[in-house]
């Protein structure tokens, strides 16, 4: 449905105008992107150096950070390292499997 | 044994013949064929969705596999430095040149996953450094756990001063 604006011009007289229609945007759950987050799970086996190194090198995190999610990691059993676009998060992940760390993805819920 | 940083080359150096062959052992440790779980534990299952797995498999997974061979195969090519008379018992010396690091870190942690998933090992095992290699197959692996752990320690602490 459109809508008409009446336009006054600066000599008095008045017209109308019909409004721009806003579309209603339906998207399916893909195109809407659901956020992914990259969570990193504890591995007795990789040392807590390496760890952190990869957490730098992968997100470029500086090492307070890296050291803080390598704890969450081996304290809580797992940490989430990142969020957002799902291509993105699958790139990570890759890194990090190619790096041996335990990563999955996961929806945000 | 001694390991030192010399210009472009980390130097294991004084190695007697029983750490030199745990260090030939590398390449052959890397390969998880015949040891349940050790597969798994090198190509992880990214996801708990289905179709996520199955495309990770058809395009990462064969990506992952080269980037492990590539590093095993720099390990092993370094490690030729250590053939030589297999009686011999003359302490030997390992160069590492540091743009082969990655692929040392790398061989070293595939060959740690590998031992660990073989044996099991239990978390309290795995802090246990102190533990003998003289007993069993199962002590030897926790051994080579451990003494690959320093190796990769000792290149970790070069990289980050490099």
């Amino acid at each position: 449905m459109s809508a008409v604006i009446a336009v006054r011009s600066d000599k008095g007289s008045t017209s109308t105008v019909e409004a721009p229609v806003k579309e209603t945007e339906t998207r399916g759950e893909e195109e809407l992107d659901i956020p992914w987050q990259v969570v990193v799970h504890n591995d007795p086996v990789n040392l807590m150096t390496y760890v952190t190194m990869v957490f730098q090198r992968v997100f470029g995190y500086p090492r307070e950070k890296a050291e803080r999610h390598m704890l969450e990691v081996h304290h809580k059993g797992r940490s989430i390292l990142w969020c957002g676009v799902r291509e993105r998060a699958e790139f990570y992940v890759q890194q990090l499997h190619g790096h041996l760390l335990l990563a999955t993805l996961e929806k945000v819920v | 044994m001694e390991i030192s940083r010399e210009g472009e080359a980390l130097w294991v150096s004084d190695l007697d013949p029983f750490l030199a062959e745990l260090l030939r052992q590398i390449p052959l440790c890397t390969n998880p064929d015949g040891v349940p779980g050790a597969e798994a534990r090198l190509f992880i299952e990214p996801s708990r969705e289905k179709e996520i797995c199955a495309e990770w498999k058809s395009y990462v997974e064969p990506e992952l596999r080269r980037l492990f061979r590539s590093a095993t195969e720099t390990v092993a090519a370094d490690l030729a430095q250590l053939n030589g008379n297999e009686k011999s018992l003359r302490n030997r010396s390992l160069k590492i040149p540091f743009e082969h690091a990655d692929a040392w870190l790398s061989a070293l942690n595939q060959a740690r996953l590998v031992i660990a998933e073989k044996y099991k090992f239990s978390d309290e095992e795995l802090n246990d450094h102190d533990r003998s290699p003289i007993g069993s197959r199962r002590d030897l692996g926790l051994f080579q756990v451990n003494f690959y752990g320093f190796l990769q320690e000792f290149i970790l602490r070069e990289m980050e001063a490099h």
